[in-house]
């Protein structure tokens, strides 16, 4: 049985298991890199450029950690998921970058998915991943409706359950599937903005969602706001957003502004992230304008250190009690 | 309602030409200076890159003289350049400044907004007057360019240092004052004669460097801190990857125009970049092949901090390096960037090729 290795970075985190379903229903086996550690973490930043984000740095060093313990790594060109918008240039040029890496890499199974123009070339791209693996056209095509119905279960976890993208990830793996363990409206809660890649890696955040879930604050995230919602609110914009992951973020900061159990915001962004340096501006503004909560902004990379963190988030949680106990 | 438009090298003068064709009243903002950029990177995102900060200088201190109405491009991304237009808006409008803002989207973004937009710029002018408004602008940058290349060229060789460019300022002056095609290319012609009549040392065979990377920096000696000048010094000959007039060409005629257009360079990058990654990125992948294919002795990458299609270049660039044998370095500029530090890379950088082609001749021969 061949092992196809998935980089445990970026996209992992939103598609996770739309792969690992694609490839088993294939009779692969799917191996995923180790959580990042200290090592993925220097090995990223020796190879990659210096003025690389912190995530594109990771992947890396997660490439690197699968390329001699698998047949095949999986590296999509990740351009488009939705029409007339975009990741980031970045996540477009990623294989060419890993491939101009110089790391020893094993075979690759490369594809190019691009929604932006054409909705229906998700079939197209099927094909093309599935084609490494078996000439059969039919197997593929079942193996990828069989993952589609894996991926919207995950998302539904997430979106109508509550669940923030770690349990999420692993309630699915369980098989528990349709789990409705919705969250208490009353509860104030800390809204965390940023993207899922840097959110949900407990390495890069610092773990930043258990220290707050220890000061007692619910946690909630821009993936636990339904699809139509986000919609909605990133229509106010006069002009459309572009990129999927930052149209995700603004549509929730406006939801969360309008909603009375979120009382505070956290915004992450990796240091020298193209798209939230203007997107966290436009939230930050609005924030501002609303005046109704206190916002934080934290920027992390690779020096980021905890206690840094810990007194930033100490900090915000004392300031939003008191605001608290001065409500009531 | 007096227009005006942001800086970017020398686009002002061929825009401000069509703008007044049509019966626009145009204020340009004055020339970038450290004024810009400090009111620019006040009141701008902290890691937005520099354009944007340099842009919103431009339109406070257009303000200033006058301006009322910005002109400014879109954009459908992937590159942040496409969203400029949007934050500005609200940056100017939390700073309290009242400008309304005209933001050319293109044509695929929406054909109704699109059309709205040109008829406020055409201001109730015929078709025709705006074909030939559009005619001499594009006029303007061809003459711009032809006198740039001569002067890429004289700047090496002459025997002063500031010749040429003191013919090439005062050729900008004069053009700007024009208003008939046969005028502006005689006046570019006696331009380039003036500088071919310096004084220089024809025999000198200078060391060639490829300037690619990120367009506003590639054009914009503010904030490229006069790189092709300090270059020009030290008897080297720049060739930029990209003209006024083929940016043009590319960007507002879709590249019907026979020039040099970005198809080319997108095939010159094959194989080591094989998709679109926003802004220039692919293009600069292919002028640094193109540089290595023309004999250019190095490349230099220009960019602001932060962009990530040139990231994207950045780190495929040792693969070219390596195939082609050529060197390139890659020079960030942000609001920090200071001209003694540039100069002593590239006086490194410069060094460096001039021992490796001795080496290479003697080696040779």
């Amino acid at each position: 049985m061949i092992t196809v290795g998935i980089p445990r970075a970026l996209f992992y985190y939103y598609y996770f298991p739309l792969w690992k379903d694609f490839f088993q229903n294939l009779g692969v086996k799917v191996v995923l890199s180790s959580p990042t550690n200290k090592n993925i973490v220097n090995n990223g930043v020796a190879m990659a450029v210096d003025e690389a984000c912190l995530p594109v740095k990771l992947y890396y060093g997660h490439v690197l950690d699968l390329a001699d313990k698998v047949d095949a790594i999986f590296l999509p060109r990740l351009v488009s998921t939705a029409h007339k918008e975009f990741i980031c240039p970045k996540f477009m040029g990623l294989p060419d970058m890993i491939k101009s890496s110089g790391i020893k890499l094993p075979e690759l199974i490369e594809v190019n998915i691009d929604l932006s123009r054409n909705k229906r070339a998700m079939r197209k791209a099927a094909l093309e991943m599935g084609k490494h693996i078996t000439g059969n056209t039919i197997r593929i095509l079942k193996a990828w409706n069989l993952a589609v119905i894996s991926q919207r279960q995950f998302e539904h976890i997430q979106r109508s359950g509550g669940q923030l993208t770690p349990q999420a990830l692993e309630l699915w793996t369980e098989e528990t599937g349709n789990a409705t363990l919705g969250m208490q409206q009353e509860i104030p809660k800390v809204a965390l903005l940023g993207h899922g890649y840097n959110l949900y890696d407990r390495y890069v955040s610092m773990d930043i969602i258990h220290k707050l879930q220890k000061m007692g604050a619910e946690v909630i995230t821009a993936e636990n706001v339904p699809d139509s919602i986000i919609e909605e609110e990133a229509a106010r914009l006069p002009k459309r957003m572009f990129w999927t992951l930052g149209k995700r973020q603004i549509g929730a900061a406006f939801h969360f502004l309008k909603r009375p159990d979120v009382k505070g915001l956290i915004h992450i962004a990796s240091f020298g992230c193209g798209p939230d340096s203007l997107v966290g501006e436009l939230i930050e503004r609005h924030m501002r304008r609303a005046k109704t909560m206190p916002f934080l902004f934290l920027t992390i990379d690779e020096h980021t250190g905890q206690a840094g963190i810990v007194t930033r988030l100490e900090a915000f949680w004392d300031m939003i009690e008191w605001r608290n106990a001065q409500c009531q | 309602m007096p227009v005006t438009v942001p800086h970017m090298g020398n686009l002002a003068i061929p825009l401000k030409a069509m703008l007044e064709y049509v019966g626009l009243e145009v204020v340009l903002p004055p020339p970038c200076t450290k004024r810009t950029l400090s009111l620019g990177t006040q009141n701008s995102p902290e890691f937005a890159c520099l354009p944007l900060k340099i842009n919103l200088g431009n339109y406070i201190e257009a303000r200033e003289l006058g301006a009322d109405t910005i002109l400014m491009a879109g954009g459908l991304g992937p590159c942040r350049f496409g969203y400029y237009a949007q934050i500005q808006r609200e940056i100017l409008q939390d700073l309290g400044i009242d400008m309304k803002m005209v933001v050319l989207e293109p044509p695929d973004a929406s054909i109704k907004d699109f059309l709205d937009d040109i008829r406020i710029l055409a201001n109730g002018q015929s078709w025709l007057t705006i074909i030939k408004a559009i005619q001499l602008a594009w006029y303007k940058a061809k003459a711009i360019d032809m006198v740039d290349i001569k002067l890429e060229e004289t700047r090496p060789r002459q025997n002063h240092w500031s010749d040429a460019d003191k013919i090439f300022d005062r050729f900008l002056r004069q053009v700007d004052q024009l208003n008939e095609k046969t005028d502006i290319y005689r006046a570019a012609e006696r331009a380039v004669d003036e500088m071919s009549a310096l004084p220089q040392d024809w025999h000198y065979e200078p060391i060639k460097i490829a300037i690619v990377g990120e367009i506003y920096t590639v054009l914009e000696n503010f904030v490229n801190l006069g790189l092709e000048k300090h270059l020009g010094r030290m008897g080297v000959e720049a060739k930029r990857s990209i003209y006024l007039s083929e940016w043009i060409n590319d960007h507002i005629f879709k590249g019907v125009l026979p020039l040099k257009s970005n198809k080319t360079l997108r095939k010159l990058a094959s194989p080591y970049l094989n998709y679109f990654v926003g802004g220039h990125g692919w293009e600069t992948v292919g002028s640094a092949v193109e540089a290595a294919r023309d004999g250019a002795d190095g490349v230099i990458q220009v960019a602001p901090l932060t962009c990530m299609p040139e990231i994207v270049a950045q780190a495929i660039l040792p693969e070219i390096s390596k195939d082609r044998n050529i060197p390139i370095m890659t020079l960030y500029v942000d609001e920090q960037t200071g001209e003694a530090g540039l100069v002593t890379r590239l006086e490194a950088f410069v060094d460096m090729i001039r021992r490796r082609k001795f080496i290479q001749e003697v080696s040779s021969k």
